[in-house]
C-alpha cells in the first residue's frame, strides 16, 4: 500500500500536542484562505462587465463597523492561538526533573552522544521507551541544531554555552535525527537515527559495551562521571578544590545547584553553564573570599572532557558550608 | 515657473528657494538618523559585553588615555562653536568671515585626528591592538580585547566620518572662494554644517563610553 | 547631461548612452533599475533551477555538496539583495512617485543615480564574488560559520551588500524627502494615492533599518579579516549578537520587499474594479503598522537559538499584532470588489492572485509566529514554503502586476493580452505547485540547505521540481512579449486603462519634466463611478 504520509510519526509524549494546535491553524488558514478566494471567485463573477442588470448601487467606500470586526476578529483569534502555542512550548522547553542526562556535542560534520552508563555513540541515538530523556548539548565549532521531526523538537547547538532538549519517547522504533542549521559544507551529511527500544532491549543493548555494535561488544568505558573523576586527578584540580574546603580553592561537594557568591557581589546559581565557564574561564566569575588564581583550561579540555567533569562534580552530593569564606 | 528657471542656484525641480532649501534640511536631517542607527549598531554591541564584563571593561578603561580623550573632547565643541560662526557668517553674506571659519573649523578637526593617531600609536606599542599581538597583561584577556575591538570599531568609524567631515567643509570652502553663497542661497554650508554638528555629538558618546567607565 | 526640453518624451529627448547613463530623469533612473534588476533575477532565477533539478533525486547528482551551498547562497542573497529590496520602489517608485504628486522630479535627483551606481556597483561586487567561486555561508551569514570557518568569499560579497544597502538608505531619504516638500498644490495628504503612502512607510524602513545590517556587515568584515572576535566565542564573543544584529534589519526588510508590493494592489484593485477603493485611511495607516510592529519582531527568527523563552515569547505576541494590518488590508481590498465592475486584465489577474496567496503566506507567518508550531518546523522546508509564498506569491505577482499596468504609460505600447494571461495562468500554477508541497516536506521533516534527503522526500520534491518549471516559463514569457510589444504592440495612448492618478493625465510616454504644467489637484484620489473601461 502507498503510503502517503502528511506528518512525521507520532514517536513522543508531545508529538500529538504539537499536531493538535497545528491542525487548528491549519483550520484557520484553510478557512480564510477559501473565505477570500472564495469572494475573490465570487465576486469577479457577479460583478463581471458583462452583467448588466447587478446592482452596484450604494455601495459604501468606508464602514467603521466592519473594520473594527475584521480587525477584532482576527486580534481574538491570534491572542487564542498565542496563549495556546506559548502553552505549548513551556512544555516544550521545560526540563522534567527526573530525566535521563546525556550528551550531545555537535562538530563538523557529526554528533557525537555520551550515556550516562558511558556509552558512547556517533550519529546514533539508542534510548528506552517511555522514559524522559534530557539532552545538554555544545558544539565544538559553528551552530548545528539537533532535530528529531518523529518528536517534534529541536534545538540549535552553541558554541561556547550549552542548549538544552527534552523529550520522551512513546514507540518503539527508528526515526531521523538531522542537522537543522547551515554548519557547512557537510550540513546535509549530518544526520543520524534515534532508535527506540523497549526497556529490557536497551538493558541488553548498555550491557554490551562503550560501542556496541549490532555484532558484539567492545572494550568497556567508564561512565562520564568516573571519567569525570580521573581528570580531576590527572589536571590538578583535586591539589586545590579540597572536599573539606581547607584548599585554595572552595570545595566543590554539593556545589550543584546551589548559589554562589563572587567576588563583586553577585549571586549565581552553579549550574552547567557556570561550572564550564569556571573551569575554561575562571577568572570571569571568582567566588568571594578566594584569589583569583586558577589557571587557564580553555584549549586543554576537549568539551567531552568539560561535560565529564560537572557530571563528577553533580555526583559529589553532600552539604558544604565551605561554599564561600 | 519660467522665472524660477533664470536662478542658476534653484535646481529645475524645485519650484522656488524656499521649497529647495526645506528639502535639503529634511534630506540632511534624514541622514543623520541613518548614521544614528548606524552608529547605534556598534553602541549596542558595546552596551550588550559591557554588561557582560563589567570589571574588565572597566579595567580596560584605565588604559585609555583619559587627558588625550579630553583634549579631543574640547577640541570638537569648539570646532562645533566655529562651525556656527561659519553658518552665521554665510547667512549674513561675509564670505571672507566663512571661509575663515570653515578652515578653523578643519583646523580643529585636523587636530582631532592627529591627537587620534598618536592614541592609535600608543595602543600598537603598548600590545592592546586585538588578536595574536595582544600581550599587554590584563585579568579577562578575552573581555579586553572585546573592549579594544569595539573602541577601535567605533572611533575608527568616528573618524573616517571626520575625514569625510573635512572633505565635505573643504569642498564648501572651495564653493564659497567662487563666491557660490549669499544670504538667499547658503544651503550647503547650512546642512555641512548639520553634518558636522552630529559626528561631534557622537563623540561626545563615544569619550565618556570608552574613557570614563573605570572611575576614578 | 541630459536637457530639460519638455517639448519630447523623456525617452526621446536625446538618445545617446551619456545622456541615459548620467541622467538624472528619475523616468530614465527607474529604467535602469529595470534593466539591472531583471538581470539579477535572471541570475536568481538560475540558482533556482539549479536547486529544483538537484533536488529531483535524493542524491547528489549535478550538484556535490560544496557547489549546491554556494548555490543556494547565490539564489539567495541575489534574490534578497538585488532583486527583491530594489525591484518595486527603484523602478516604480521611482518612475512614478514624483508624477503621482505632481512633481517634475524627486528632491534629489543627482543622490537618485548615485542610489542606482551603488545598486550596480554593489552588485558588480557580488558578481565579482560569484565569479571568484561564490559564498557558501547562505544569505544569513550566521557567525562563526562566516566569519571564521567559511572558505569563500564572504567579504567581498559583504561589500557587496553593504554598498547596495546605501542604494536603499539614500533612495529611502529621498522618496521621504520628496513626499513631504514635492506634493502639487491641492495634492494633500489624504489625496495621495495608496501607491504613494506605501512608499513611505517603505521609506521608513528603509532608512532607519538599512544601517544595521550595514555595520553587521562590517563587523563580520572586520572579525573575518582582522579576528577580533566579536562574534566568535572563542574570543570572548557572542554568536547570537550577530543573528539579533541581523534579523533586526532583515525582518523589517522583509516588509520593504512586500509594503510596495501592496501599494501597486491598491492601485490597480481600484483601477479594474472601476470603484474607489474602501477604506482608504485604513489602508495608508495599516501601512505604518505594519512599518513600525515590524521592527519589533525580530526575534521570531530566533526562537530556537538559545534566545531566552520569555525573549521568545514577547517577539511571538507582537508577531501575532504584525498580522493585523496586514488581514485589514485584505479584507479592504475585498470590500473594494463588491459591487465593482471587475475587468479581469493581466494586472487586475497578478493582483488578485496576490491577494489570496499573501493570505496564505501571511496566514503560515502566524503559524510559524507560534512557538509551539515553530519548534517542529524551524529551518524546514515549512520556512522555505512560508517566505516563497509571501515573496514569490505576494511580491512578485504584484512586481509583474505592475509591470503591466504602466508598462503602457512608460512606452506607449499595449502588451498582448493573451500572452499576458497566459504568463499569469502559468506562474499561479507553477507557483502553487512549486511552493504547496513544501509545506508539507517541512512539516514531515525536511530540513533547508540540504542537496541530499531520505528518499521517503522524493516525491514530493519531484512535484516541487515540475511546479518550477512551468513557472520559469511563466517568467520568462513577459521578457519575449514585453520586448516585443516595444516593436509590434498596440499604442496605448494617454490612458488605456480610463484610470485615475495623475500619471494617466499626462503623455505616454510622459515628457521629461512629466508636465505640461504643474498640476492643481482638485479631486480625491480613486473617483471611480462604474464607467466601463476604455475600448471595452
Amino acid at each position: 500500500m502507498w503510503r502517503f504520509p502528511l506528518i512525521p510519526e507520532q514517536a513522543s509524549t508531545m508529538a500529538l500536542s504539537v499536531d493538535m494546535l497545528t491542525i487548528f491553524l491549519l483550520i484557520v488558514t484553510a478557512f480564510f484562505s477559501l473565505l477570500i478566494a472564495g469572494l475573490i471567485v465570487f465576486f469577479a463573477v457577479k460583478y463581471r462587465p458583462s452583467n448588466k442588470t447587478v446592482n452596484r448601487e450604494g455601495a459604501p467606500d468606508s464602514h467603521l463597523l466592519l473594520e473594527i470586526i475584521w480587525t477584532g476578529i482576527p486580534l481574538a483569534i491570534v491572542i487564542v492561538i498565542f496563549f495556546w502555542g506559548t502553552g505549548v512550548f513551556y512544555q516544550l522547553r521545560t526540563m522534567p526533573a527526573d530525566a535521563v542526562q546525556m550528551h550531545v556535542i555537535g562538530k563538523q560534520w557529526m554528533w557525537k552522544i555520551q550515556h550516562p552508563e558511558g556509552q558512547r555513540e556517533i550519529n546514533a541515538l539508542h534510548i528506552p521507551v517511555n522514559k524522559a530523556i534530557q539532552l545538554t548539548m555544545i558544539s565544538e565549532d559553528v551552530i548545528h541544531d539537533f532535530s528529531i521531526p518523529a518528536f517534534r523538537v529541536k534545538q540549535d547547538v552553541l558554541p561556547g554555552r550549552y542548549t538544552k532538549l527534552w523529550f520522551q519517547a512513546t514507540k518503539v522504533g527508528r526515526y531521523h535525527i538531522f542537522c537543522d542549521q547551515y554548519c557547512g559544507t557537510l550540513h546535509a551529511s549530518m544526520i543520524g537515527e534515534v532508535v527506540v527500544m523497549e526497556p529490557k532491549d536497551y538493558a541488553a543493548w548498555i550491557s554490551k559495551g562503550a560501542f556496541p555494535t549490532e555484532s558484539g561488544a567492545s572494550s568497556a568505558q567508564p561512565t562520564p562521571a568516573s571519567a569525570g573523576e580521573e581528570l580531576f586527578t590527572k589536571m590538578g584540580c583535586s591539589s586545590c578544590h579540597i572536599g573539606t574546603g581547607e584548599g585554595r580553592a572552595p570545595s566543590l561537594v554539593g556545589l550543584y545547584g546551589k548559589k554562589v557568591v563572587l567576588s563583586n557581589k553577585q549571586t549565581v546559581t552553579a549550574d552547567d553553564e557556570y561550572l564550564r565557564e569556571s573551569i575554561l574561564k575562571p577568572a570571569a566569575k571568582v567566588v568571594a573570599g578566594y584569589e583569583p588564581i586558577m589557571p587557564l583550561f580553555q584549549g586543554q579540555l576537549t568539551e567531552e572532557n568539560v561535560l565529564e567533569l560537572i557530571q563528577y562534580i553533580k555526583s559529589l552530593k553532600g552539604t558544604s558550608d565551605a561554599i564561600a569564606r | 515657473m519660467s522665472e524660477a528657471a533664470h536662478d542658476v542656484t534653484l535646481s529645475h525641480q524645485f519650484d522656488d528657494l524656499v521649497q529647495q532649501r526645506e528639502s535639503a534640511q529634511l534630506g540632511m536631517w534624514l541622514f543623520l538618523v541613518t548614521e544614528v542607527l548606524f552608529f547605534g549598531g556598534l553602541f549596542m554591541a558595546y552596551s550588550l559585553y559591557r554588561m557582560e564584563y563589567p570589571d574588565a571593561y572597566a579595567e580596560c578603561s584605565k588604559l585609555m588615555n583619559m587627558s588625550l580623550g579630553a583634549l579631543n573632547t574640547a577640541v570638537l565643541l569648539t570646532s562645533s562653536l566655529t562651525m556656527v560662526l561659519a553658518v552665521m557668517a554665510a547667512e549674513q553674506g561675509r564670505i571672507k568671515a566663512l571661509i575663515r571659519w570653515l578652515i578653523v573649523t578643519i583646523g580643529f578637526g585636523g587636530v582631532f585626528l592627529v591627537v587620534k593617531a598618536f592614541e592609535y600609536h600608543h595602543k600598537f606599542v603598548e600590545h592592546l591592538v586585538p588578536g595574536p599581538y595582544f600581550t599587554h597583561e590584563v585579568h579577562n584577556r578575552e573581555a579586553c580585547q572585546l573592549f579594544f575591538s569595539l573602541y577601535f570599531a567605533m572611533t575608527g568609524l568616528h573618524a573616517l566620518h571626520m575625514v569625510i567631515g573635512i572633505g565635505l567643509l573643504s569642498t564648501i570652502a572651495w564653493m564659497a572662494s567662487r563666491n557660490k553663497f549669499t544670504p538667499a542661497y547658503n544651503n550647503p554650508v547650512e546642512i555641512s554644517g548639520l553634518y558636522w554638528h552630529f559626528v561631534d555629538l557622537v563623540w561626545i558618546f563615544l569619550f565618556p563610553l570608552l574613557y570614563l567607565i573605570g572611575s576614578r | 547631461m541630459q536637457s530639460l526640453d519638455n517639448t519630447e518624451s523623456y525617452l526621446g529627448s536625446e538618445f545617446n548612452l551619456k545622456s541615459w547613463l548620467l541622467t538624472f530623469d528619475h523616468k530614465r533612473i527607474g529604467i535602469l533599475y529595470l534593466l539591472t534588476v531583471t538581470f539579477f533575477f535572471l541570475m536568481g532565477g538560475i540558482g533556482a533551477m539549479l536547486i529544483r533539478l538537484e533536488l529531483l533525486t535524493p542524491q547528489a547528482d549535478i550538484l556535490q555538496a560544496e557547489m549546491y551551498n554556494r548555490t543556494f547562497t547565490l539564489h539567495g542573497v541575489t534574490m534578497v539583495f538585488f532583486f527583491m529590496i530594489p525591484s518595486i520602489p527603484a523602478i516604480f517608485g521611482n518612475f512614478f512617485l514624483p508624477m503621482m504628486i505632481g512633481a517634475r522630479d524627486v528632491a534629489f535627483p543627482r543622490l537618485n543615480l548615485t542610489s542606482y551606481y551603488l545598486l550596480l556597483g554593489g552588485g558588480l561586487f557580488a558578481l565579482a564574488a560569484i565569479l571568484l567561486g561564490g559564498v557558501d555561508t547562505g544569505w544569513t551569514f550566521y557567525t562563526p560559520y562566516s566569519s571564521t570557518y567559511s572558505n569563500s568569499n564572504v567579504i567581498l560579497m559583504g561589500l557587496g551588500i553593504f554598498i547596495a544597502g546605501f542604494s536603499s538608505i539614500l533612495t529611502g531619504l529621498n522618496f521621504i524627502v520628496t513626499i513631504h516638500k514635492m506634493r502639487a498644490p491641492g495634492m494633500t495628504w489624504f489625496r495621495l494615492p495608496l501607491f504613494v503612502w506605501a512608499h513611505y512607510a517603505t521609506a521608513v524602513i528603509q532608512v532607519l533599518g538599512t544601517p544595521v545590517i550595514a555595520i553587521t556587515i562590517l563587523l563580520l568584515a572586520v572579525e573575518r579579516g582582522l579576528h577580533f572576535g566579536i562574534f566568535d566565542p572563542k574570543l570572548g564573543g557572542d554568536p547570537l549578537l550577530f543573528q539579533h544584529l541581523f534579523w533586526f534589519y532583515s525582518h523589517p526588510a522583509v516588509y520593504i520587499m512586500v509594503l510596495p508590493g501592496m501599494g501597486v494592489v491598491s492601485e490597480i484593485i481600484a483601477c479594474f474594479s472601476r470603484k474607489k477603493i474602501f477604506g482608504y485611511s485604513f489602508i495608508a495607516a495599516s501601512s505604518f503598522a505594519i512599518a513600525l510592529l515590524g521592527f519589533f519582531v525580530w526575534g521570531h527568527h530566533l526562537f530556537l537559538s538559545g534566545q531566552s523563552v520569555y525573549a521568545g515569547v514577547v517577539f511571538s505576541f507582537i508577531t501575532f499584532l504584525v498580522a493585523i494590518p496586514s488581514a485589514i488590508k485584505v479584507f479592504n481590498w475585498i470590500a473594494t470588489l463588491y459591487k465593482g465592475k471587475i475587468y479581469l486584465k493581466t494586472p487586475m489577474l497578478y493582483a488578485l492572485g496576490f491577494i489570496g496567496l499573501f493570505t496564505i503566506g501571511g496566514l503560515t507567518g502566524v503559524m510559524l509566529g507560534t512557538l509551539g508550531i515553530d519548534a517542529h518546523v524551524h529551518d524546514t522546508y515549512f520556512i522555505v514554503a512560508h517566505f516563497h509564498y509571501v515573496m514569490v506569491g505576494g511580491t512578485i505577482m504584484a512586481y509583474l502586476a505592475a509591470i503591466h499596468f504602466w508598462w503602457p504609460k512608460m512606452t506607449n505600447r499595449m502588451y498582448p493580452e493573451f500572452f499576458g494571461k497566459l504568463s499569469a495562468l502559468l506562474v499561479f500554477v507553477g507557483f502553487n505547485l512549486t511552493f504547496f508541497p513544501q509545506f508539507i516536506l517541512g512539516y514531515l521533516g525536511m530540513p533547508r540547505r540540504y542537496h541530499v534527503y531520505p528518499p521517503e522526500f522524493q516525491v514530493l520534491n519531484v512535484f516541487s521540481s515540475a511546479g518550477a518549471s512551468i513557472l520559469a516559463v511563466g517568467f520568462t514569457l513577459p521578457l519575449f512579449y514585453l520586448l516585443g510589444s516595444l516593436v509590434w504592440g498596440k499604442k496605448a495612448g494617454r490612458n488605456p486603462w480610463g484610470a485615475t492618478g495623475l500619471e494617466w493625465q499626462t503623455a505616454s510616454p510622459p515628457p521629461t519634466l512629466n508636465f505640461d504644467k504643474t498640476p492643481l489637484v482638485t479631486e480625491e484620489p480613486y473617483e471611480y463611478h462604474g464607467e466601463d473601461m476604455p475600448n471595452e
